[in-house]
């Protein structure tokens, strides 16, 4: 069977659970049919549910607290923020509200909302509307951040995050909504063998080798996914280097277990994302790691990100800032030069 | 109880602006409405929830607090009521409680209470447009105390602020005293309106804190603040009750007062159960 687009799974998931539960509204902007949401991920939603789907004026700084207002009064609102650059507009209802309320108010309340949005470049889009900012989220206590990879399934991740009673950052990406949702066949995805932590948001960690001796973890999530799995496949084709991928799904609370257990294996980490350099993800992984497998480590922790600066509209120049297999590549090259 | 180091950080008194905050919620019904606060909202709390006891313990930092102890002054919640130490964004999170109750069609009225100081915060706007557009059962009530900390009104507010209701399409009033009874009867209409209607209301009391901002940040004129003396809320009811009832309602809300005070100290300390 051909997989679905995971645009498809996301749009699947929403009908899903409009259809099991009551209490699930999408709240957000351009979201009626035929438009149904700027990248058709809520597309049939107002067509069947019309009082369950709230299109808004351009207010995302309100659309934040709107929604915890109604997470508070027993409703599942799922709130769509067009572009990911935009929850700059929501963060003061994020830090001092909605990661805040169950804990100060001595869990009398829960907050059981979704904040999907896309993050993620290579479409041109320039410096507002092509940033990871995911990583802006990384220091807020109490809030749960999950990243969809086309490797997951992506239609279970969001139903799961809409049926959480905590509050969901889910985390898209403008290039995977167009590409096939790919799940292991048998255990592997073409020739890369795949295991699946359990729980409702699974890391997923990829061997070319079936898990025989690798030179090198690389971690990453979301949109990264094809990259690094490009980079993976060249260095086993040009070098016959062989690495483990780890695709973690929940970045918040931050589990990393698998990648652990991987470097246990491996000796070496490399972390890859798109977002900026400084403070991201990876250096969070990089902190945590280097203190609970000092000892398993042959080479400091790498870090593969974007440079601290903008992403240039021009292609061209957009290419050249953004982190790509050829940096993966390098890096596991690097280390294996460094083996004596 | 400040000045004597028995409040834990710091506290913002409604003293002064206490009719605001009765001569609205006696108009809601516990059980189903709403109110969310802001900082100043100790006298919307026990004019709600009748919890002098909880807020005492919680703002003394112990354990039997409403929130036991990890809000604070100025994060309470119990029951129907809300209070975060944010301006603007109390707002949006009323909007949303009033969208809410609106679809679950409790026929509940969502009140928010902001002063002069939220006005200039952009996100009310975005909700009074977003109220205005979908109808919801949205009480807004603006006590203009004139000053935003230390910053007067007016090199803040500029324009009418009645206006900025208009200009949405949304209902409101200005009922401009700090007499309780005449609060009660414009709350009471405009509540009133809100409930049959499920429409928005805008409503400004125009009011005076005698204490300072928060614990003794107060650069205001004396005579400003003595002038202002007349128009107490307290003295202007008490001056229409029976001398006798008058004394017998301040002692008995004194004896609750100490007691509450008394059983706060007495608690533990927040976080320090023994097992």
């Amino acid at each position: 069977m051909r997989a679905e687009r995971c645009v498809q799974a996301l749009n699947g998931a929403l009908h899903d659970s409009f259809e099991k539960r009551g209490d699930v509204y999408l709240i957000g902007e351009d979201l009626l049919d035929p438009y149904g949401g700027a990248f058709k991920v809520s597309q049939g939603l107002s067509d069947r549910w019309p009082d369950r789907v709230i299109s808004t004026p351009i207010s995302e700084a309100s659309l934040f607290g709107i929604a915890s207002g109604m997470a508070l009064r027993g409703l599942r609102p799922v709130v769509e923020i067009m572009f990911g650059d935009f929850i700059a507009l929501g963060l003061d209802q994020v830090v001092n509200g909605i990661s805040k309320f169950r804990e100060m108010y001595d869990d009398q309340v829960t907050l059981p909302l979704v904040i999907r949005t896309p993050m993620g470049g290579r479409r041109g889009y320039g410096p507002t509307h092509s940033q990871s900012i995911e990583k802006l989220l990384m220091g807020v206590p109490n809030i749960r951040m999950v990243a969809t990879s086309e490797y997951h399934d992506v239609r279970a991740l969001l139903s799961a995050a809409i049926d959480d009673d905590e509050p969901v950052f889910f985390i898209e990406n403008k290039l995977m909504y167009g590409r096939p949702n790919r799940r292991p066949d048998g255990g592997y995805i073409d020739q890369l063998s795949v295991r699946e932590t359990p729980g409702p948001y699974p890391a997923l960690t990829l061997s070319g080798n079936d898990f025989d001796e690798a030179s090198a973890t690389i971690v990453t999530y979301g949109g990264m996914l094809p990259i690094a799995v490009e980079a993976m496949t060249e260095l086993i084709l040009e070098h016959e280097v062989f690495c483990e991928l780890v695709v973690l799904s929940q970045l918040l609370p931050m589990d990393l277990d698998p990648v652990i257990e991987s470097v246990g294996r491996t000796g070496a980490l490399i972390t890859a994302e798109e977002g900026t350099l400084t403070a991201g993800i990876g250096s969070e992984i990089a902190a945590r790691v280097s203190e609970a497998a000092w000892g398993r480590l042959r080479a400091p922790v790498h870090r593969v990100a974007a440079p601290d600066s903008i992403i240039p509209a021009a292609p061209s120049l957009e290419e050249i800032m953004l982190p790509g297999a050829d940096e993966i590549h390098a890096a596991v090259l690097a280390l294996e030069s460094a083996r004596v | 109880m400040f000045s004597a180091g028995e409040l834990v950080g710091t506290t913002h008194t409604c003293i002064g602006q206490e009719a605001g905050a009765v001569g609205v919620i006696s108009h809601l019904e516990p059980d189903r409405d709403t109110v969310f606060s802001n900082h100043r909202c100790h006298g919307h709390y026990v004019a709600f929830t009748d919890d002098v006891e909880g807020l005492i313990a919680e703002v003394t930092g112990r354990e039997t607090g409403v929130c036991s102890g990890r809000g604070g002054s100025q994060h309470l919640c119990n029951g129907n009521f809300y209070s975060n130490g944010i301006q603007g964004s109390i707002v949006p999170l009323a909007t949303g409680i009033a969208l809410a109750e609106k679809e679950k069609r409790t026929g509940a009225v969502s009140t928010v209470f902001i002063g002069d100081g939220t006005l200039g915060q952009g996100a009310l706007y975005e909700c009074l447009n977003m109220a205005s557009l979908w109808q919801l059962p949205l009480l807004v009530v603006v006590e203009n105390n004139h000053y935003a900390q230390s910053t007067p009104s007016e090199i803040a507010v500029a324009g009418s602020i009645t206006s900025r209701a208009s200009a949405f399409g949304i209902a409101n009033a200005e009922i401009e005293t700090t007499d309780v009874e005449a609060i009660h009867a414009g709350a009471g209409t405009a509540i009133e309106r809100v409930r049959s209607t499920g429409e928005p209301f805008f409503l400004v009391l125009d009011t005076y804190r005698f204490a300072p901002h928060s614990k003794g940040d107060d650069t205001r004129d004396e005579a400003e603040i003595e002038a202002k003396r007349a128009f107490d809320p307290l003295t202007m009811i008490a001056d229409r009750i029976d001398a006798g009832e008058r004394q017998a309602i301040e002692a008995a809300a004194a004896q609750r007062v100490a007691e509450a005070r008394e059983a706060a100290l007495a608690a533990p300390i927040a976080g320090q159960v023994s097992a």
